[in-house]
C-alpha cells in the first residue's frame, strides 16, 4: 500500500514539474491556430528571426503552430477531424478546391494593408483564386531535381534520370499523389494540369515501373537522405534543393528539360476560423518586409513580396533555383483543381502504385 | 560440461550485444558535434537544444498527464469491473471476458482506426475535434482490460469468507469492502495500474489515429522527429529516456531484493 | 461483494469504446462511398492481397527467428542462480521500455550508408547497400519483439520442477532425452504465448518497413495507414480481413496449444 501511494505521489510530482516547464506565464490576449508546411517558417535558427515568437511578443497573442507534409493531409484534417484553424497555407490547386467547397473565408483586405504595397503585381491576380478574395501569396517556386555528383557523375537532363536502372535503390520519389503523378505523366507525354482517369492509369503504370528502382517515397525526409549522401537523385521543390545544396557540396541541381510544375502557396483563412481578425493580423505581419525576407531566406523559396525581395542576399536573387529564367518558366505548368471523383481516384491509384 | 558453459556464456554475451549495441550507438552519437554519423568532436549542445524545444517539453507534459489520468481511471474502472464480472457465471461470464479482451488481442492498428472512425463520426454529429479527450478515452479503453486481467486472479484466489467475517465483526458493507477486499486484491490493482501506466506512456499507434492534428504526445513527437529532417536532438532524447528507464528498473530491483530479504529474515 | 453492479460502468464503456467502433468498421467495410450496401471495398481490398501475404510471411519469419534466438537464452536463464535470473530479466526488459520508433531508428543509424557498419565493411573492402530489403525489415522486427519471446518461454521454464529432471536422470535418461521428454514439452505453452505476443503485432505493424525496408517491402499496416486517409471503406475492409485472419490464427494456436498440453 505504501509503495502504491509513493508511486502515485512520485507521478504527481513529475506532472507538477512538467507543468512548470510549460504552464507559466500564459496570459495571452488571444490565440490563433496556424497550420503550415513543415520547415516553412523562419524559426530563429542561426540568428534568423523567430517569426512565431516575434509575433507572440509583439501582439501578445499565442500561436498554436502545427505542421502538415502534403496538401492532401491538410485537406483531410481540415475536412475530417473537425479541427478549427485560423491560418492555413495551401498550394494553388488546393486553394481552388477549398474555395469550390466553400471552406475558405473571404479575407478583409482592410486589415492587411501590406498586401497592396508589398505584393508583386503578377501575384495579385491569381488563376486559382479569381478576384483574389481568399488568399494572400506566401511563396512560389518550381519543381526541380537534386542529385549527388559522387554517385551520378554526369549532369542528368530530364525526368528520365529517375527511371534509370543504374541508380536502382538510390532514387527517391515524392510521397504525394499530385507531384508524383505529374512527373509520371510528363514521362508519358501527358499535360498534368488537367487530367482524366485514363491519364492517371497510364501514370500509375509508369510509377509501378519506377517502384522497384526506388529507395523510398519521401517528403521532408528527402533533406536527410540527400544531405547525408544516402540517396543519389530526387525530385523536389527548388527552394528546398537550394537549402540542400548549401548543406552538402556533393549535390547539384537540374531544371528538367521537359519543364515542371510552377506552384504558389498562399495564406488563407478557413471558414470555421473563430479568430478571423487575429488571423488577418497574422497575415499582415507575415507580409512585413523583414519578416517576409526572413521567411524567404529560411525556406529558400521565391518570394512574391517586392520589398522582401530587395532585402535578400544577392546569392538568392541570382540563383536559377530561386528565380528561374523566363524561358524555363514558359515551359512550366500549374495545377488546376480536379473534380472530386478524379481527385480521389488519383489518390487511390497512388496507394495502389505503392503497394 | 565446461565447454558447454563457455558456449552458453558466449551466446548470452552476443545476445546482449544485439540488444544493447543499437541503443549504445544511438546514445554515442548524441554527443557528436555534427549531424551525421561521422564523428566531429564532443558536444552537449543537442541536450541544450532539446530542453529549449518547447514542442518536445509540451509533448512530454501531455504524455504524463494522459498516462496518469488514463491509468488512474482505468484502475478504478477495471477493479470495479473485475469484482462485478467475477459474480457472473457460465456463458455470460465467458462472453464478457472475451469481449473485454478484444483490445488486447486485436491488432493495435485496427483498434486505432476503428476508434478514429467512430470519433470522426461523433465529431461531425456533435461538433468536436479529436485531441486530448479522444486520446484519453482511447487510452482508458485499452488500459482497462489489462487492469481486469491482473485483478481477476486475485479475486478468484480470495477467500470470500474473509468478507463475511468482516461483516460479522460489525463492519458495514462499504467498510468490509475498503478494509478487507481492497486490501486482499491490492497487489493485482498495483500491477494493473503499473501496466496501464507504461502502456499509456509508450503507446504510439492508437494515439496516432485518435489525436486529431494538434495534440502531441512524446511518441508522436518522436515519430515526427524521425520522419522529417533528422536532428541529433532525437539521440539526446533517446539517451535521457534510456537513463530514466535504467534508473527506475534498478530502483525497483533493489527494492524487490530488500523486501525479499526482509521476508527471508522474518 | 456478490453484486454484479460494479461492472456496469465498464460494460457500458466497453460497448461504446470497443464494440461500437468494431461495428462501425464492419458497416464501413460493407458500404460504398455513398453509404449503400456494397462488396466494392472487399473487391478493392483484394488488390492488396500480395501485400497481405507478404506481411504474414515477414511476421512468420520474424517469429521463427525469435523462437530460435529466444529458446536457448530462456533455457540458459532458467538454469542460473536466482539473482542472476532476476538480473537477466531486467536486462531483457529494459530495451522493451524504449519507444519502438527509437529502437527502429537506432538500426537506421547503424545500417545507413556511411553508418558504423557500412564504414567497417568498406574498410574490409565490401561495399553493400545494407538497408532497404526484406532482410532488414525482419531484422528490425526480431529486434523489436525478441524480449516478448524470451520472457514467456523463460517464465514457463523457470517453473519446471528440478525434481522432475532429477527423477528423469535417476531413471537413466541422458541430457538429450531429458530435453526431448521433459523440458521441451513443458515449455511449449511458453512458446505458444510468445508466438501470439510476437506474431500479431509483427503482422500488423506499420512504419517498420517504411524505415528499414525498400519500396517493395511495404506491409499491410502501412497500407491501412495510407488508405484510411483517402478511402475509409476499403481501409475498413482490409482492417476487418486482418482482424479475422489473426483471430482465426489465434484460435488455431489455442487448440494446438491445448492438445500439446494434453499429450
Amino acid at each position: 500500500m505504501k509503495k502504491f501511494i509513493s508511486i502515485i505521489l512520485a507521478l504527481a510530482l513529475c506532472t507538477a514539474c512538467a507543468s512548470l516547464f510549460t504552464g507559466c506565464g500564459s496570459s495571452y490576449e488571444g490565440e490563433i491556430n496556424v497550420y503550415n508546411w513543415g520547415e516553412y517558417i523562419s524559426n530563429g535558427e542561426e540568428g534568423s528571426i523567430d517569426v512565431i515568437s516575434e509575433f507572440e511578443k509583439r501582439f501578445n497573442i499565442k500561436v498554436n503552430y502545427t505542421n502538415y507534409e502534403t496538401n492532401e493531409e491538410m485537406y483531410n484534417i481540415l475536412k475530417n477531424s473537425n479541427s478549427s484553424y485560423d491560418v492555413i497555407i495551401p498550394s494553388d490547386y488546393m486553394i481552388s478546391k477549398l474555395i469550390e467547397e466553400d471552406m475558405l473565408a473571404e479575407i478583409n483586405f482592410e486589415n492587411i494593408p501590406n498586401f497592396d504595397t508589398n505584393i508583386m503585381e503578377r501575384f495579385k491576380t491569381p488563376e486559382y483564386d479569381e478576384g483574389s478574395k481568399h488568399s494572400v501569396p506566401y511563396s512560389w517556386g518550381v519543381v526541380a531535381m537534386v542529385y549527388n555528383k559522387t554517385m551520378i557523375p554526369e549532369k542528368p537532363k530530364g525526368w528520365s534520370a529517375l527511371w534509370n536502372e543504374e541508380y536502382k535503390g538510390n532514387i527517391l520519389m515524392f510521397n504525394n499523389s499530385r507531384d508524383a503523378m505529374a512527373i509520371a505523366m510528363q514521362m508519358c507525354g501527358i499535360d498534368p494540369s488537367i487530367v482524366t482517369k485514363e491519364d492517371i492509369d497510364k501514370a500509375t503504370e509508369k510509377l509501378k515501373e519506377l517502384k522497384p528502382l526506388l529507395k523510398g517515397w519521401v517528403m521532408d525526409k528527402v533533406f536527410t537522405e540527400m544531405e547525408s549522401d544516402q540517396s543519389a537523385i530526387a525530385p523536389y521543390y527548388a527552394g528546398d534543393i537550394f537549402t540542400m545544396l548549401n548543406n552538402n557540396e556533393n549535390l547539384d541541381y537540374v531544371l528538367p528539360e521537359e519543364g515542371s510544375n510552377l506552384f504558389v502557396d498562399a495564406m488563407c483563412i478557413p471558414k470555421d476560423s473563430k479568430n478571423k481578425e487575429l488571423a488577418e493580423k497574422f497575415i499582415n505581419f507575415m507580409l512585413e518586409p523583414e519578416i517576409a525576407a526572413a521567411n524567404a531566406e529560411y525556406i529558400g523559396y521565391s518570394t512574391p513580396n517586392t520589398e522582401a525581395y530587395e532585402l535578400l542576399d544577392e546569392e538568392y536573387r541570382n540563383s536559377d533555383l530561386i528565380s528561374p529564367p523566363d524561358e524555363y518558366l514558359d515551359k512550366c505548368y500549374t495545377f488546376y483543381n480536379l473534380p472530386d471523383d478524379i481527385y480521389s481516384y488519383m489518390q487511390e491509384q497512388f496507394v495502389k502504385a505503392q503497394s | 560440461m565446461k565447454k558447454k558453459n563457455i558456449a552458453s556464456k558466449i551466446y548470452v554475451a552476443l545476445l546482449m550485444l544485439f540488444l544493447y549495441m543499437p541503443i549504445a550507438v544511438l546514445i554515442f552519437f548524441s554527443f557528436n558535434d555534427g549531424k551525421t554519423t561521422v564523428w566531429k568532436g564532443f558536444t552537449l549542445k543537442w541536450y541544450v537544444e532539446l530542453f529549449n524545444d518547447n514542442a518536445i517539453m509540451q509533448s512530454l507534459y501531455n504524455t504524463l498527464i494522459i498516462a496518469v489520468l488514463a491509468s488512474v481511471f482505468a484502475t478504478v474502472l477495471g477493479t470495479m469491473a473485475a469484482i462485478g464480472i467475477s459474480n457472473f457465471k457460465g456463458f455470460k461470464r465467458t462472453a464478457i471476458q472475451n469481449a473485454s479482451n478484444i483490445p488486447i488481442i486485436n491488432p493495435e492498428i485496427v483498434t486505432g482506426v476503428s476508434l478514429m472512425l467512430m470519433f470522426t463520426l461523433l465529431g461531425v454529429a456533435f461538433n468536436f475535434e479529436m485531441g486530448f479527450w479522444t486520446v484519453l478515452l482511447a487510452h482508458i479503453s485499452f488500459c482497462t482490460p489489462y487492469v481486469i486481467l491482473s485483478v481477476m486472479p486475485r479475486i478468484r484466489r480470495m477467500d470470500s469468507h474473509i468478507y463475511e467475517a468482516a461483516l460479522d465483526l460489525g463492519c458495514n458493507q462499504w467498510q468490509a469492502f475498503t478494509k478487507v477486499v481492497i486490501h486482499e486484491i491490492m497487489p493485482g490493482i498495483i500491477s494493473g495500474f503499473l501496466l496501464s501506466f507504461t502502456y499509456s506512456l509508450d503507446d504510439f499507434v492508437i494515439t496516432y489515429f485518435t489525436r486529431g492534428s494538434k495534440f502531441q504526445t512524446l511518441p508522436i513527437q518522436i515519430y515526427t522527429m524521425t520522419h522529417k529532417r533528422i536532428s541529433p536532438k532525437i539521440n539526446a532524447l533517446s539517451a535521457l529516456l534510456f537513463v530514466t528507464i535504467l534508473v527506475i528498473m534498478i530502483a525497483i530491483n533493489i527494492k524487490d531484493r530488500k523486501s525479499a530479504k526482509a521476508k527471508g529474515l522474518e | 461483494m456478490k453484486s454484479r453492479k460494479p461492472s456496469i460502468p465498464y460494460l457500458i464503456w466497453m460497448v461504446i469504446f470497443t464494440l461500437i467502433p468494431l461495428v462501425t468498421i464492419v458497416i464501413y467495410a460493407f458500404t460504398d462511398k455513398q453509404g449503400n450496401f456494397s462488396f466494392e471495398p472487399f473487391k478493392n481490398a483484394f488488390f492488396y492481397s500480395n501485400v497481405f501475404f507478404r506481411s504474414l510471411w515477414i511476421a512468420f519469419l520474424s517469429c521463427l527467428i525469435c523462437i530460435l534466438l529466444a529458446y536457448p537464452m530462456a533455457y540458459i536463464m532458467s538454469r542460473c542462480k536466482e539473482r542472476t535470473q532476476n538480473l537477466f530479466v531486467m536486462l531483457i526488459t529494459i530495451p522493451m521500455w524504449m519507444n519502438f520508433l527509437l529502437r527502429i531508428y537506432a538500426w537506421v543509424i547503424l545500417l545507413q550508408n556511411n553508418g558504423p557498419i557500412d564504414m567497417a565493411l568498406s574498410l574490409l573492402g565490401i561495399n553493400a547497400n545494407l538497408m532497404g530489403n526484406a532482410g532488414t525489415v525482419v531484422l528490425g522486427m526480431v529486434y523489436e519483439f525478441l524480449p516478448f519471446m524470451i520472457l514467456p518461454i523463460y517464465t514457463v521454464m523457470s517453473k519446471i520442477d528440478n525434481n522432475l529432471i532429477e527423477a528423469a536422470q535417476d531413471l537413466g535418461s541422458n541430457s538429450v532425452q531429458i530435453f526431448k521428454k521433459v523440458i521441451f514439452p513443458l515449455s511449449v505453452p511458453g512458446i505458444i504465448s510468445g508466438i501470439t505476443m510476437v506474431f500479431v503485432p509483427a503482422a500488423s505493424t506499420f512504419l517498420v518497413a517504411q524505415y528499414l525496408g525498400g519500396t517493395e517491402d511495404i506491409m499491410i499496416g502501412d497500407i491501412i495507414d495510407k488508405i484510411f486517409w483517402t478511402d475509409q471503406n476499403t481501409g475498413s475492409a482490409i482492417s476487418l480481413i486482418l482482424m479475422v485472419a489473426i483471430l482465426i490464427l489465434l484460435i488455431i494456436m489455442n487448440i494446438f496449444g491445448d492438445e500439446e498440453a494434453i499429450s
